[in-house]
């Protein structure tokens, strides 16, 4: 039952997955793409956290520690580029 | 099949709900600040309520997913907070009709 | 003495960061965890204003943990209005930039509020000006400094003025 239950909660996220790589994909504007970038990102820990459950192997849930701080970083980092160059 | 694994599976699909209400918002709002909106609240208690559902299914892992979950409440509107600024102080445009009090602010005292 | 009380803060915040990091308790890695925390703490014993204007006071400390339901309620309310926008057909969008003003002083309160406004019901803080806060709100109900203040400053202002002043 909470098997199913997961398969249908990552179909949906894929979803959500494929809708924010259009807003990646099409702009128009590169603040834009960050938005659609961190929202992927964090589609993306979802998605890590599914594959620790699903293999049981709870270290991979340091990858998803790692990837929410790269993506907080980028996403300051082009912030600060869009301002002031950096 | 236990009570809290069906609790964790129901918690995992809200989240997924709530993130695909994120990726509708993106898709959907008319401007940047608003798919910043849209993107950030969405995919912060979308993302929350999938951790907590796997904490659900395994116990074991509450503490590293709560950590996960805290930096992604601390760190997430940060982040959208300096884009929106970055956003506002290279006049990316606004959807018509928006008022603007910074943008008068800015223009009486450059 | 306020000194100290920060760095004790910083200390246990850094302890409980790196036994949450290595979900253990086992000996080798509690001390090591000491230790490090011991040196950082050390380190940042003037800076982190993070812990140095935290009040301390078992009301602050109280309020704190009240502080954690309410916003709590306020992001899950925030997400239901994101919701019921992005799904209506006609997207009822009334976007606005307002100005709000914040009795708060000190740095963290005001961060803290920001960003507390950033996740709740359709308000975005753009830009930070001393006492001023400029807001993106999806659907403005008010224009001017003090009716926005009362709609979207007020009720977060009220517990961080007891955690921060």
């Amino acid at each position: 039952m909470a098997d199913i239950l997961i398969y249908i909660a990552t179909a949906v996220a894929g979803v959500a997955f494929l809708l924010a790589l259009y807003r990646f994909l099409k702009g128009p504007t590169a603040a834009d793409r960050v938005v659609a970038f961190d929202t992927l990102t964090l589609i993306s820990v979802v998605f890590i956290v599914v594959i620790a459950l699903g293999e049981g192997r709870g270290i991979y849930l340091d990858v998803a520690v790692i990837y929410a701080l790269l993506s907080f970083l980028g996403v300051i980092a082009v912030a600060r580029y869009l301002e002031r160059g950096l | 099949m236990t009570i809290s694994g069906i609790i964790g599976g129901i918690l995992m699909l809200c989240g997924a709900a709530f993130l695909l209400l994120a990726g509708i918002g993106l898709v959907r709002m008319p401007d940047l600040f608003n798919r910043i909106q849209a993107g950030t609240k969405a995919t912060t208690l979308g993302t929350l309520l999938t951790l907590a559902g796997a904490a659900c299914l395994r116990p074991e892992w509450t503490l590293k997913l709560l950590l996960i979950g805290l930096f992604i409440l601390l760190t997430n509107p940060i982040s959208s907070q300096v884009l929106a600024r970055a956003a506002h102080r290279t006049g990316t445009p606004k959807t018509a009709g928006t008022v603007d009090r910074l943008a008068d602010d800015r223009e009486e005292r450059p | 003495m306020k000194k100290a009380s920060a760095v004790a803060l910083l200390f246990a915040t850094l302890i409980i960061f790196w036994l949450l990091l290595n979900g253990s308790f086992a000996a080798d890695i509690v001390i090591v965890g000491i230790v490090t925390a011991a040196v950082i703490a050390f380190l940042f014993r003037d800076g982190l204003a993070v812990f140095s204007e935290f009040k301390g006071t078992p009301r602050a400390l109280l309020t704190a943990l009240l502080y954690i339901p309410y916003f709590l309620k306020e992001l899950v309310k925030s997400n239901l209005h994101i919701a019921r926008v992005v799904l209506t057909p006609s997207l009822p969008l009334n976007p606005a930039i307002v100005k709000v003003r914040t009795r708060l002083k000190s740095r963290m309160g005001r961060l803290i509020l920001a960003n507390s406004i950033t996740l709740t019901p359709g308000t975005l803080t753009v830009e930070l000006d001393g006492e001023w806060l400029y807001i993106h709100w999806v659907t403005a109900e008010a224009l001017d400094i003090d009716a926005a203040t009362a709609s979207i400053v007020a009720g977060f202002e009220k517990y961080l003025e007891v955690m921060y002043g």
